[in-house]
């Protein structure tokens, strides 16, 4: 089937197999493989993104799901010399080690504080429950998403 | 001021955060146009003989290029591991196969290859390799393995592949006034890094292969490909590319990699594997997997006089890494007690389970866990707070360096200090009055408080060394090459700094290149908290080669003595004393180096000795005791690795840590049926804590450093782990233990706590 995406911003249309996922859309087709895959029972949250501007995880998401809609992923966030406020506090608290969880974290927590903008730290745990990281112990996540949402990082 | 010591966020991060990493899987390079993907078919059974496999079917299917089982690979068998410190030899007929042959060992084992044009092709076509098996009695259970009733290996005769170490005397327990002892079950866990085990191979017309590899050390998984494919010296290029974790499960390669590049240079075509997630749970080798008996004794004044441990070691299918495990258990077995009479005994056993290797920390937690629950269960016998009973024993500061019974020889260490630090800051006193009031109330939610100190070896590997070099180029930027191999660690950053101490480049002007063995041929990759104090060291001594070399080639230039040259750290710049005029930069000094091959240094650099890094992890822990369910309430700690180069990082890394540790003592469990059939094997059903399952963490810090390297480090990368794995299960322990209970195994899940409040 034929599909059409706003990814970043930009349109995208492609061809499809009816059972192609979103992730793999973004991965395999618009070679945005800044998303990821980490298990295969939607339980890690490697592969979470916008789907008009709310977290999904898109391993669990059709591609045929998002057609019409629109997606932001992590490329679509900030860019290396002009970053997100999120992702500044990421890397300002040092939120991420291997950074395979990463952008997924990243786009639960944006989407955690446009929900609650001045969350507690429990708050925060129980927000991100859905994404495992398995080389912070979550500790320096909690930190930047706390510092985030002080700065106003809810945009 | 000196870059060194002080809080520098990663340099590594703003690709991770804006475009996200280059995982093995996000490679999109050249050679790897036209890729097929492979899809492996593995065994759905815990120990059967193949009768057959016909892959006609699979071979119709759509998209399928090639399918091959064991009868078309003919690699010979990866060599069964020698067992390390143990006595005795592996029987012969305990190699791996690549691909099994006859007869399959372990739920999840490779039995054919399947090769698509997509990857989802890959997927449909396995369902249709039809496999026949005839089912054998599977070896699941330690017990069942030792005795030998049934055996893994029959023309080995035996399943135990090595005892060694002392037998048990009882004169060792004769004047001890108490003694104790306890079975202690160190379970079965999966690594699981976030990023799956994913690899690409292409080969050249050169006859040279190239594989793209998510490992921990490049170098070694060149060395093991190349001996596997029978290839000669240079054939083999690995690169390495962004990698998810590892935790010791990366180290090397696995057998599916190998197989990957067997099989690409038969098809002829370049592959692509990225295994699933379930795949990893069931064949990426397992960590810890011991069964530990200790016995412990003293005086009623809680002097430790005698300490025994009796290890059992699951070695999984196939004896690998973890028959080396037990000697490091061993060897850390006394940790920081100076306790006179010390033996242990270790014996390792194949099962038919998923095969063990090192995980953060390897063989070290085990000791410490052991010893760490030892003292607790001592401590309650003779009826004494498990604080004072441990200081009682301490190692004291003035006796290091200091030789254990079991030959282990400690740097430096001051193990009281941490002890007392963490208590103070904890509130220690205060903490066990509200335990004593809940108590005295009888509610329903109790607070048990865990400690642990802890001893660990880091670079056990001390005298293998790292490699590094350091290059400055024309343009005024350098670039560091090392053998070690970072996956989360933050390399970039931490040589980065060394580099810029040195010389005054600053650190967004210096790139690191590793993990590639064309550009850096010599290396022991990322593995037993090794990476600064080798890695790091070598580094250092190369940066300041190059300094005495800039300065050299500075003199020249300016025509002056070396001594009357400053170098200004911070423009990178060289001048006469006193003139920053007259000066040249390290672009310059590049450029007028050119033409005798460059500005640059190499550096091997080993240690004498390993360090012994140590610490006090002190858990708070909530238990319900209705329901049995725990909760860390608070974790505290002292981890002392020597000079801190980078508290970021550091931090980091205990953070991670203890995460990993509280999630062994509390969650995870690669559990196996009676039957061999793994229960665990999903991310829906192992069970790694969430944030929400976690505090934030109390860290203190206090810096002891070593003399065996210039940089003052030890290893920090799995003394988390570590201090944390038996504090929190003394602490879900201890707030039950006022209804009569003694042990918990781990992990202690509620119904576990629950059982043992029933049975108490
Ligand atoms: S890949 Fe794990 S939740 Fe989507
Ligand atoms: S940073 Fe490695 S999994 Fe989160």
């Amino acid at each position: 089937m034929r599909i059409t995406v706003t990814v970043n911003g930009d349109e995208t249309t492609h061809e499809v197999e009816d059972r192609t996922l979103l992730v793999h859309y973004l991965r395999d087709v618009l070679g945005l493989t800044g998303t990821n895959v980490g298990c295969d029972t939607t339980s890690c949250g490697a592969c979470t993104v916008l789907l008009d501007g709310e977290s999904i995880k898109s391993c669990t998401v059709l591609a045929a799901q998002a057609d019409g809609r629109s997606v932001t992923t992590i490329e679509g966030l900030g860019s290396a010399e002009e970053m997100h406020p999120m992702q500044k506090a990421f890397q300002q608290h040092h939120g991420l080690q291997c950074g395979f969880c990463t952008p997924g974290m990243v786009m639960a927590s944006v989407s955690l504080l446009r929900e609650n903008p001045k969350p507690s730290e429990e708050d925060v745990r129980a927000g991100l429950e859905g994404n495992i990281c398995r080389c912070t112990g979550y500790h320096n996540i909690v930190k930047a998403v706390l510092a985030a949402a002080e700065d106003g990082g809810a945009k | 001021m000196s870059i060194l010591g002080t809080r520098v966020v990663r340099s590594e991060d703003p690709k991770l955060l804006t475009a996200g990493g280059t995982y093995a899987d996000d490679l999109r390079e050249p050679a790897l146009n036209g890729a097929l993907y492979a899809t492996y078919v593995r065994s759905p059974m815990a120990h059967a003989r193949i009768t057959g496999i016909d892959v006609s079917a699979a071979l119709e299917s759509p998209g399928v290029v090639a399918v091959y089982t064991g009868a078309d690979c003919d690699l010979d068998p990866a060599p069964p591991a020698p067992e390390g410190a143990l006595g005795g030899k592996p029987h012969p007929s305990m190699a791996r196969p690549f691909l099994a042959k006859d007869v399959v060992r372990f739920v999840g084992e490779p039995v054919a290859l399947v090769l698509t044009e997509k990857r989802a092709q890959g997927e449909d076509a396995i369902e249709l390799v039809a496999v026949d098996y005839d089912p054998l009695p599977a070896v699941i259970d330690l017990d069942d393995a030792l005795s030998g009733t049934n055996l893994v290996f029959p023309e080995a005769g035996s399943n135990v592949v090595g005892v060694g170490g002392a037998d048990a005397a009882d004169a060792q327990f004769a004047d001890c006034e108490a003694v104790v002892t306890a079975t202690l079950e160190n379970q079965r866990v999966a690594a699981a890094p976030l990023e799956v085990r994913s690899a690409a191979a292409a080969w050249g017309d050169d006859g040279r292969v190239t594989v793209w590899l998510s490992t921990q050390n490049a170098q070694g998984a060149r060395d093991a490909l190349q001996g596997a494919l029978g290839l000669d010296e240079g054939k083999v290029r690995i690169i390495t590319p962004d990698v998810g974790g590892g935790f010791g499960a990366k180290i090397g390669i696995d057998p599916e990699g190998t197989a990957l590049a067997w099989a690409s240079k038969r098809v002829g075509r370049p592959l692509r594997w990225t295994e699933s997630r379930t795949e990893n749970m069931l064949a990426m080798t397992h960590g810890r997997a011991q069964r530990h008996k200790i016995t412990i004794g003293g005086d009623r004044d809680g002097r430790v006089k005698a300490y025994r441990i009796e290890v059992v070691q699951d070695l999984g299918a196939y004896p690998g890494v973890a028959s080396f495990l037990p000697a490091l258990t061993m060897l850390m077995a006394s940790g920081v007690y100076d306790i006179a009479s010390v033996t242990s005994q270790a014996t390792i056993v194949v099962t038919n389970k998923m095969v063990v290797a090192a995980y953060r920390g390897a063989g070290r937690p085990e000791a410490t866990a052991a010893i760490e629950r030892a003292m607790d269960l001592f401590a309650a016998e003779v009826g004494m707070d498990p604080a004072d009973v441990r200081r009682k024993n301490f190692i004291k500061p003035d006796a290091f360096p200091y030789t254990t019974p079991g030959g282990a020889m400690y740097d430096t260490g001051e193990y009281e200090k941490a002890l007392d630090a963490v208590l103070e800051s904890a509130g220690y006193a205060q903490l066990r009055e509200e335990q004593a009031r809940r108590r005295a109330a009888g509610e329903t939610l109790q607070l048990g408080l865990g400690l642990s100190t802890y001893v660990e070896i880091t670079a056990p590997d001390f005298s293998v060394g790292e490699d590094a070099k350091v290059e400055v180029h024309d343009d005024g930027t350098a670039t560091i090459y090392t053998g070690s191999s970072p996956h989360g660690q933050g390399h970039l950053t931490a040589f980065g700094m060394l580099v810029q101490d040195k010389l005054g480049i600053p650190l967004e002007k210096i790139k690191l290149v590793h993990g590639d063995t064309d550009q850096v041929p010599k290396g022991g990759g990322t593995m037993g908290s090794r990476s600064l104090q080798l890695g790091g060291s070598a580094v250092y001594r190369a940066a300041e080669d190059v300094l005495e070399k800039g300065r050299k080639l500075a003199a020249e230039l300016i025509e002056i003595d070396e001594g009357d040259l400053v170098l200004d750290k911070e423009a990178g710049r060289f001048h006469v004393a006193g003139q920053t005029g007259t000066g040249v930069s390290w672009g310059e000094l590049a450029a007028a180096a050119r033409e005798q091959g460059g500005l640059a240094a190499d550096c091997h650099f080993a240690e004498d000795l390993p360090t012994f890094p140590f610490g006090t992890h002190l858990a708070v822990a909530e238990v319900d005791v209705e329901t049995g369910q725990s909760r860390l309430l608070r974790h505290i700690t002292v981890d002392d690795a020597g000079t801190i180069l980078n508290p970021v990082l550091t931090e980091g890394q205990r953070h991670g840590g203890i995460a990993q540790g509280a999630a062994q003592a509390l969650f995870e469990v690669m559990y196996y049926d009676p039957d061999g059939n793994p229960q665990t094997a999903n991310f829906a059903d192992y069970a790694i804590p969430a944030a929400s399952e976690l505090p934030s963490f109390e860290l203190l810090s206090q810096e002891t450093p070593t003399t065996l390297n210039p940089l003052g480090a030890k290893g920090i990368g799995e003394a988390g782990t570590i201090g944390s794995t038996p504090a929190v299960q003394n602490a879900v322990v201890d707030a039950v233990a006022h209804l009569g209970v003694r042990h918990i195994d781990m992990p202690t899940t509620p119904q576990r706590v629950w059982q043992a409040i029933n049975e108490g």
